[in-house]
């Protein structure tokens, strides 16, 4: 039988931290929520009068900037995807006495400040950057034509800022991979295609889950990207976020935004797990005992 | 013997494939040390004009600059220190007992890493303005920098406690030692590479941040924040040496941490066939 005091041992060690959480997590959710729903201004101070004009008003104004977003994002994710899968499947697998040093590679873009990290990719695909004018000449983009300021220069952007996050949980599940399920898989005659798709893949679902997750999600909330390398037509709702929050200073409706995009994304996460099926992203839990 | 290209191909394209996608993910590092080196023209560093050194030579000489990375510095320094603790503290309980909420705990653990950050930066400064606080800067930065790096911290420490050989405690307990004894001279020397790494990590992410701070700096400044200020009117070649700069640094510290690490596990295999060897052995 446990004493009392050792019931209490685990709450007095969760306390501080999650007090920490609840107060500024948790509560700053709930008064944005309430913010969203009140009317006024920051000279006359806000009464709640429970405005849902104000999530109309949001959805109906601002629907192209949603629908950028999660599109960029979207196609940012599948780029990702393309490019992460083979790369962690080289390092797993290829590696050899190369791999820590590959892995170094993949990890170093975090040693260098984010906004440096894409205003580089400014200089890259400027107008008179080599990159640029050899685009040019293989009639990629128009003589007179700009990389910067178009959608392929955000999704670019972020398409690079977010592969290491779809590249490591990719690296660890194929890493994780028994090799003799592939084995397996060969001496029951299956070609190398029908090995990788039925076997290889299902199997490092898991990583795929996560890696899209960690990719999509803070990419469609992303406007440093849109910032830097797009232009009027470019902006995504972190944009109009960040512009109603800090420099209009329209707080409710800015709030009914962030609301809204918080929603959208917990609902698609939600569905893609039931869809998609995980247990890596809980699964640590459940082993923890 | 035509099918040799393909063949050749057929082998090692996964790792051209690789090598190529590794240069993209470089390029940019390289791109901002090469510009580090530039000298532009105007107030604009985008077209390489030609070579100078100047800027590595006097690369402090902007206050504005060298301030806002005192700032960032000292704030990661503190939040990796708050956070660290906090969330070691959490990821004990998670991993070491059973207790009621125990899945509510963990859901608010992975929902600050699930929202992107524009909502958290939205919900703080949401949250500082009913309240009434006005006057952001580096108190509401640290409160919301160790918030959004406890989770992180509590992911990191988890892992390595699960792999927690709980033996070498009861060893420590039947040896008479006291529970807070115990802890600190067998428990924590055994976690300390994990909270080392969470620190670091939450010092990374820290000094890395831009969206929440965005929020909630107020007049405060911090380095990611004066690279975006300074965007409109041209970014100096400084910022450009400071990054170059930083990121040696970081290189060579990681470097350092690993061939430490590299020598203690060679040292920890040599003991163990040591000890094999040796008649006498500890029957565990």
């Amino acid at each position: 039988m446990k004493t009392l005091r050792q019931r209490l041992v685990p709450y007095g060690l969760l306390a501080p931290g999650l007090i920490w959480l609840i107060l500024f997590f948790v509560v700053p959710m709930y008064f944005m929520g309430e913010l969203s729903l009140k009317t006024g201004s920051l000279e006359s101070g806000y009464q709640l009068t429970w405005a849902t004009e104000n999530y109309t008003d949001a959805i109906s104004n601002y629907s192209t900037q949603f629908g950028r977003a999660f599109y960029y994002a979207g196609v940012a994710t599948i780029l990702s995807l393309l490019i992460g899968y083979p790369l962690a499947y080289a390092i797993a697998f290829k590696g050899g006495r190369w791999k820590n040093l590959m892995l170094f590679a993949v990890i170093a873009p975090f040693f260098t400040t984010y906004l440096i990290r894409t205003i580089a990719w400014k200089t890259i695909l400027d107008d008179a950057s080599p990159v640029v004018s050899v685009l040019k000449t293989l009639h990629l983009v128009a003589p007179d034509g700009r990389v910067l300021a178009t959608s392929g220069a955000v999704i670019a952007g972020l398409t690079y800022n977010f592969l290491p996050f779809m590249v490591l949980p990719l690296y660890a599940s194929l890493e994780r991979l028994d090799q003799r399920f592939i084995e397996a898989s060969k001496d029951l005659y299956a070609s190398a295609t029908q090995t990788f798709i039925r076997v290889t893949l299902p199997l490092t679902m898991p990583g795929i889950v996560a890696g899209v997750l960690l990719c999509f999600i803070p990419a469609s909330g992303d406007y440093v990207n849109s910032t830097f390398l797009g232009g009027t037509n470019q902006a995504m709702i972190g944009n109009v976020i960040q512009s109603k929050y800090l420099v209009v200073n329209d707080y409710p409706e800015a709030a009914a935004l962030s609301f809204t995009l918080m929603a959208i994304i917990l609902v698609a996460l939600l569905l893609y797990i039931k869809f998609a099926g995980t247990e890596a992203l809980m699964g640590e839990e459940e082993e923890a005992t | 013997m035509n099918r040799g290209p393909i063949r050749w191909l057929r082998e090692h394209g996964v790792m051209i494939f690789a090598i190529l996608a590794l240069a993209y993910m470089l390029i940019p590092i390289a791109v901002i040390a090469l510009f580090s080196f530039n000298d532009p023209t105007g107030r604009y560093n985008f077209e390489w004009v030609g070579f100078t050194t100047e800027y590595w030579q006097h690369p402090f000489k902007i206050t504005e600059l060298t301030d806002a990375l005192v700032v960032s510095i000292r704030l990661a320094f503190f939040t990796a220190l708050g956070a660290t603790a906090l969330g070691t503290l959490i990821a004990l309980a998670l991993v070491r007992y059973q207790f009621f909420g125990r899945r509510a705990t963990n859901l608010l653990i992975v929902i600050p890493m699930a929202t992107p950050e524009v909502v958290i930066g939205a919900s703080l400064l949401s949250f500082f303005l009913t309240l009434g606080i006005f006057d952001l800067g580096f108190t509401t930065l640290l409160i919301a920098h160790i918030m959004f790096c406890i989770s992180f911290v509590v992911v990191v420490v988890r892992s390595r406690l699960i792999g927690f050989d709980r033996r070498l405690e009861e060893a420590a307990a039947d040896l008479g030692s006291k529970p807070l004894t115990t802890f600190r001279t067998v428990t924590l020397p055994l976690l300390a590479p994990g909270v080392a790494a969470a620190g670091m990590l939450s010092f990374a992410l820290s000094i890395d941040d831009f969206v929440i701070s965005n929020f909630n700096s107020g007049a405060e400044v911090t380095f990611p924040l004066y690279i975006f200020g300074a965007n409109q009117r041209g970014i100096p070649v400084e910022v450009n040496v400071i990054a170059t700069m930083l990121f040696t640094v970081t290189v060579i510290a990681m470097l350092a941490v690993i061939i430490q690490q590299r020598r203690a596990e060679k040292m920890a295999d040599k003991r163990a066939d040591d000890a094999k060897t040796s008649a006498v052995s500890l029957p565990i």
